[in-house]
């Protein structure tokens, strides 16, 4: 029971990393992106691939998964960033389905088998083997990206991305611009959802596509929306919820599903802008506005 | 020190700017009036570099801006405070005036403005940590004034800061335009009311259909029976009865 609550501890840990990253996306620069999940894929496979073929530290494979998946949000963005919301959400979603099925089709990533036998980190003549020394690293990533987060998000750059996300034209008569800012802020957030999946990879020890596909993406998604768009706290809370809720929920087994889907509808209906948020969520990108 | 020749410009294959030429000296007061429709706020999107000209030239300070980008041209000293109160909503009152100091490196200097700007307009201290979007009209009105002048623009464009607004707003907001001028400022102002802007202004443009059909002294525009028909409402009320 206790090597449960501790395996549920790191992946929530994980997740939340994830549902940061998306927030900074969605809720404070407010675009939108429906294949995150493919960042973390991204970071999972180049932090296994390394590992396993050249035998970098965990450190190094960590870095390896962050550089990777930010030059893949940096080519992604750059091209993509000047679309509107509803174009931007297809392209994204288009990718993350691309990038899935390269990760079923490649040889090198092991195709729908995956790739077994990822070593845990092991650094300073630790390994980290035990789940509760993996939390306590997960942990540490954690409060590193918050406070990293909350700093970003109260400066002076924060301040114009969100200027950005409230009307994006006003932005750029102050001055801002916002180009640059979303591609910078994609590319980031590409990057931390790499640094969840080579902490991801190295715990579970084994991945294979099934873990980055759209449902994946869409999971990240309703973690950034119960917990709160622009809200980091919230993030934390949605992550956590949406970790924990299912588990919860294998009580009225065969009902998960159904309970789990209403709790989500429910939420919309009474607070669209999330436990913590402040913006409602952003589906203008389903009702044309002038 | 703002010049305009024969500047085309248009949104796709519609052209709106069919070749206006204006120009704005320093210290002065110009308002451009015309009617729904006519290219008055596509004239101002095209100096601020959000929509390209497509044919003329754009001078400032002596600068080419008929290429350069709208963040860019900012930095020139350009502020324009856009049509319909665009406040940054979610942001606090404090947030938004900072931002319109976002291209200025000089913090001591801010923060100093910041100050001035409060004293000016209480009520933007009063609400200094509510969010934007909570503040009425003629408070938001206040608002993008506020924010635009602390990017401390040698010219401030303008775009129907009446819109919308009660009547007493109006001429609260008016009044504000009167001091400004007082002042030395340098403003360029988009305008349907026309009454009020040429009570405010040294010279007028009248824009129909993408071009310009008259200029002169706000005075001789106020005077001019055409004007006074179109956009005074002149005579009007002789007609109706």
């Amino acid at each position: 029971m206790v090597a449960y609550a501790l395996h549920l501890a790191i992946l929530a840990g994980i997740y939340i990393i994830l549902t940061i990253s998306l927030n900074l996306i969605i809720g404070y620069a407010g675009q939108v992106s429906l294949g995150h999940a493919a960042f973390f894929g991204i970071g999972a496979y180049a932090s296994a691939l390394v590992s396993l073929h050249w035998h970098f530290p965990f450190p190094a494979a960590a870095l390896s998964a962050v550089l990777m998946a930010g030059l893949c949000g940096l080519a992604l963005g750059l091209p993509t960033l000047r679309l509107k919301e509803d174009y931007l959400a297809i392209v994204t979603l288009g990718f993350g389905v691309i990038v899935d099925l390269v990760f079923l089709n490649l040889d090198i990533t092991g195709g729908p088998d995956g790739l077994p036998g990822i070593p845990p980190p092991s650094f300073w003549g630790v390994t980290f083997r035990q789940p509760w020394h993996y939390l306590i690293l997960v942990a540490i990533l954690v409060i590193l990206v918050l406070a990293a987060t909350y700093r970003l998000v109260d400066s002076y750059h924060g301040r114009a991305l969100r200027a950005i996300r409230d009307h994006e034209i006003t932005a750029q008569v102050m001055g801002i611009n916002s180009p640059a800012y979303k591609v910078a802020i994609f590319t980031l957030a590409a990057a931390l959802a790499g640094l969840a999946g080579s902490l991801y990879a190295h715990y579970i020890t084994f991945i294979n596509p099934e873990s980055f596909g759209l449902h994946t993406s869409i999971l990240i998604l309703a973690m950034v929306v119960l917990g709160g768009m622009g809200s980091i706290g919230g993030s934390v809370l949605g992550a956590v919820i949406l970790t924990i809720l299912p588990e919860l929920l294998r009580e009225v087994h065969g009902y998960q599903d159904l309970v789990y889907g209403a709790l989500l509808v429910g939420l919309l209906i009474l607070r669209p802008e999330g436990i913590l948020g402040r913006g409602k969520l952003s589906l203008k990108f389903l009702q044309r506005e002038g | 020190m703002l010049t305009l020749k024969s500047v085309q410009a248009g949104y796709g294959r519609l052209p709106v700017l069919k070749g206006i030429s204006l120009h704005v000296r320093p210290g002065e007061v110009v308002t451009l009036i015309g009617g729904n429709g006519a290219g008055k706020t596509t004239t101002l999107s095209t100096i601020s570099g959000l929509l390209p000209a497509r044919k003329g030239a754009i001078e400032f300070a002596g600068r080419d801006l008929t290429r350069m980008a709208p963040e860019r041209i900012v930095t020139l000293g350009l502020a324009l405070v856009p049509e319909g109160r665009r406040v940054f909503h979610t942001l606090s009152v404090t947030a938004n005036l900072e931002l319109g100091a976002y291209h200025r490196r000089d913090k001591a200097e801010v923060r100093r403005d910041l100050e001035e700007i409060r004293e000016r307009f209480p009520i933007l201290k009063e609400r200094a940590h509510q969010a934007a979007g909570t503040l009425s009209g003629g408070e938001q009105q206040i608002l993008v004034i506020g924010r635009a002048l602390m990017a401390r623009p040698r010219l401030l464009m303008l775009d129907e800061p009446s819109m919308g607004l009660a009547p007493r707003m109006v001429t609260q907001v008016y009044d504000i335009l009167a001091e400004l001028k007082a002042q030395g400022t340098t403003i360029l102002l988009v305008e349907q009311n026309a009454r009020a802007a040429l009570k405010v202004a040294d010279r007028g443009y009248v824009l129909e259909t993408g071009r310009i059909i008259l200029d002169g002294s706000a005075a001789d525009l106020r005077e001019d029976p055409e004007v006074q028909r179109a956009y005074l409402g002149k005579g009007y009320r002789e007609v109706w009865e």
